[in-house]
């Protein structure tokens, strides 16, 4: 079968099954909002008066709160239908299926899926590196009576240090963009420079101090680790916790003294060399599958999610949260109980 | 047996992902229809992470530091909620801050899911503020070693941090007692530990939520360095667990919220997939052992 027509077979049976779905009980992925109404009192100041400011939010609600509120008044117009979340859930639950597609093989919507995932990620890095940095640190420290006065009112006022400091930042800055400028590219070498400096720097002291420093004072173990009762000092040692802890020091002790010979070349690994660099290949080893289990753990973690998305909020097949009043799911559960 | 071993050798990855798919979305299914969770026994490191919330008195400022987005939800939003349910009932002063971009959303969502819904007593800008987001990474942390307000001259919403009542008494990051960190990367648990842990002098201590990939790098720093950790889903649901223990009504017959059992209900779909693991491997090494005495005895 050509995969264009694999394709066709598969979209006509999803969107089937959906449209199935959408005929039996309340049907499926449909999203509310409840109408916030909200005010804030503005103090006068040297230009504006003293004012109330009102506006209206609207909050994403369960479906049963509407249901309710329109059994109890069918013209109420504090809870309504949303075009736009249910747009988003529709749009939400068609980029999953999108990506989950490529477990298949690579298609047009998983394409499409990954330009908008890359589009969307940068345009919003931009968004929130020119609102969350440029404009509070560098304007708000050079033209701090426009951001105060259009941006930020609460803004503290610069001090001398910070407004110099945003500036020799600026200049950096101005000498990293030359990188891309056909000529004088070397002056970007600079701020690479200072960064590199900076960073070597911080990195430096803090590794020294929490990784070399206080991860070795923390190898340095008791062989026995006696283990008093903690109801009575006088009641002597407890013999299981006392042996767990001291095998758990030794297997420690053992554990970084044969990974540190697998890594020291320069004697031949050989005798008893030999021997604790394989005892340390194994610690190793028991890392590496630690990690792979942890890793594992964590994406099907992820994977439950996106599932659980799917069932919930856009097939309405389950509702661990009780969102909604009446469902097929919820009626089955209580008969299986 | 023979032709068994074929099938295994040629078998197509999709149906692995199949496998996948089924194993994990059966037990979704089962639990999202009968409720039912499977029981769960906090390890010491989730144990720990409950005792160092708990000992702490109310009214004691705490910050909690959101450094993850939506893509580790999955594993770290249990986290989250628990943690904030747990700070709340405590009534700790709860000081959010974010150092990942989509952190303060999060940070509202929580506050949103916890504090609203459940403690509405509780008052913002007075028992618990969000911050927001600063972007820095490790020099953030390094500003707020020496003065917290330079860090985060404002909150979320625009307000001076000298106004903020619940930043009362703080100047430092080391006049917090208790440092929570939901840590998805970089910046996260490990440089908060590098640049404000070691730096302290032991002044604040730090209990950690972290992604599955996170936590054998994070082991080594338990129990000196970092007092508590949640690794991965399991920790979110022991944890899960224990707090909703902790916090269970008089009234047994009251059901716990759904949101506070997150974490516990991903542990079915957990359980399905580790079998299949499992079965895959025994099958992987099957089929490696029977190819290489096939190859053996051919050469034989």
């Amino acid at each position: 079968m050509k995969p264009s027509k694999t394709w066709v077979i598969v979209v006509a049976v999803i969107v089937v099954l959906v449209g199935i779905r959408m005929t039996i009980g309340q049907g499926m992925a449909r999203a509310y909002v409840e109408r916030v109404d909200q005010s804030v009192e503005v103090k006068a100041n040297d230009i504006h008066g003293a004012s109330t400011e009102k506006w209206t939010e609207w909050h994403p609600v369960a479906p049963k709160k509407f249901e309710a509120a329109q059994k109890a008044d069918p013209s109420q117009t504090k809870f309504a239908f949303s075009w736009a979340n249910t747009i988003g859930l529709w749009l939400a639950a068609f980029f999953t299926l999108a990506i989950f597609s490529f477990l298949y093989r690579d298609n047009p919507g998983y394409r499409l899926a990954e330009a908008v995932i890359i589009g969307v990620s940068a345009a919003y890095w931009g968004v929130i590196g020119f609102w969350d940095t440029l404009v509070p640190k560098l304007f708000g420290a050079l033209t701090p009576n426009l951001i105060h006065d259009q941006v930020l009112p609460s803004l503290p006022a610069p001090t001398t240090g910070q407004v110099v400091a945003m500036y020799f930042a600026l200049a950096l800055g101005l000498m990293l963009l030359m990188r891309l400028a056909p000529k004088g590219g070397w002056i970007s070498l600079w701020p690479i420079a200072f960064i590199i400096g900076v960073t070597a720097g911080l990195k430096i002291v803090s590794h020294v101090e929490s990784d070399l420093v206080a991860q070795s004072i923390a190898t340095f173990k008791p062989l026995v680790q006696p283990i008093v009762s903690p109801e009575s000092a006088q009641s002597g040692w407890m013999l299981w916790p006392t042996i767990w802890a001291s095998l758990a020091n030794i297997l420690l002790v053992i554990g970084v003294l044969c990974c540190l010979t697998y890594f020291f070349f320069s004697v031949e690994h050989k005798g008893v060399a030999g021997r604790a660099a394989r005892v340390g290949i194994m610690y190793l080893m028991i890392t590496f599958g630690a990690a792979f289990g942890f890793t594992v753990m964590g994406r099907v973690a992820l994977l439950a999610a996106r599932i659980e998305f799917l069932f919930d909020d856009w097939l309405w097949l389950i509702d661990p949260a009780g969102k909604r009043i009446v469902e097929v799911a919820s009626a089955i559960g209580s008969m299986l109980c | 047996m023979s032709k068994f071993i074929t099938i295994l050798e040629g078998l197509d990855r999709r149906w692995i992902f199949l496998a996948m798919a089924i194993s994990v979305a059966g037990p979704i299914l089962f639990i999202g229809i009968t409720g039912k969770t499977l029981p769960e026994t906090p390890t010491p490191t989730a144990r720990a992470v409950y005792r160092e919330i708990e000992a702490l008195s109310p009214g004691t400022p705490v910050l909690i530091s959101f450094d993850f987005d939506p893509a580790s939800g999955g594993e770290l939003t249990p986290m989250a909620t628990s943690l904030v349910h747990q700070c709340a009932a405590r009534g700790l002063r709860m000081v959010f801050i974010a150092l990942w971009p989509l952190g303060p959303q999060l940070i509202d969502e929580t506050i949103k899911r916890v504090i609203l819904a459940d403690y509405p007593n509780l008052k913002e800008g007075v028992d618990y503020v969000n911050l927001g987001f600063q972007s820095g990474n490790e020099a953030v942390m390094k500003v707020m070693l020496t003065d917290f307000a330079k860090a985060f001259p404002i909150t979320k919403n625009g307000v001076a941090v000298g106004d903020v009542v619940a930043l009362k008494g703080i100047e430092r990051v080391d006049n917090f007692p208790l440092l929570i960190t939901i840590s998805a990367g970089y910046p996260g648990a490990k440089e908060w530990i590098q640049y404000v842990i070691s730096s302290s002098g032991g002044k604040i201590k730090m209990v950690t939520g972290c992604t599955g990939v996170q936590t054998p790098g994070l082991y080594p720093y338990y129990p000196v360095q970092l007092s508590g950790l949640l690794g991965a889903i399991k920790g979110a649901a022991e944890y899960e667990s224990l707090v909703n223990s902790s916090l269970a009504p008089k009234d047994t017959s009251a059901a716990v919220p759904a949101k506070y059992l997150e974490a516990q209900r991903r542990m079915g779909p957990q359980l399905g997939a580790h079998l299949l693991m499992i079965a895959l491997i025994i099958l992987g090494n099957i089929s490696f052992f029977a190819q290489r005495n096939s190859k053996v005895r051919a050469t034989s």
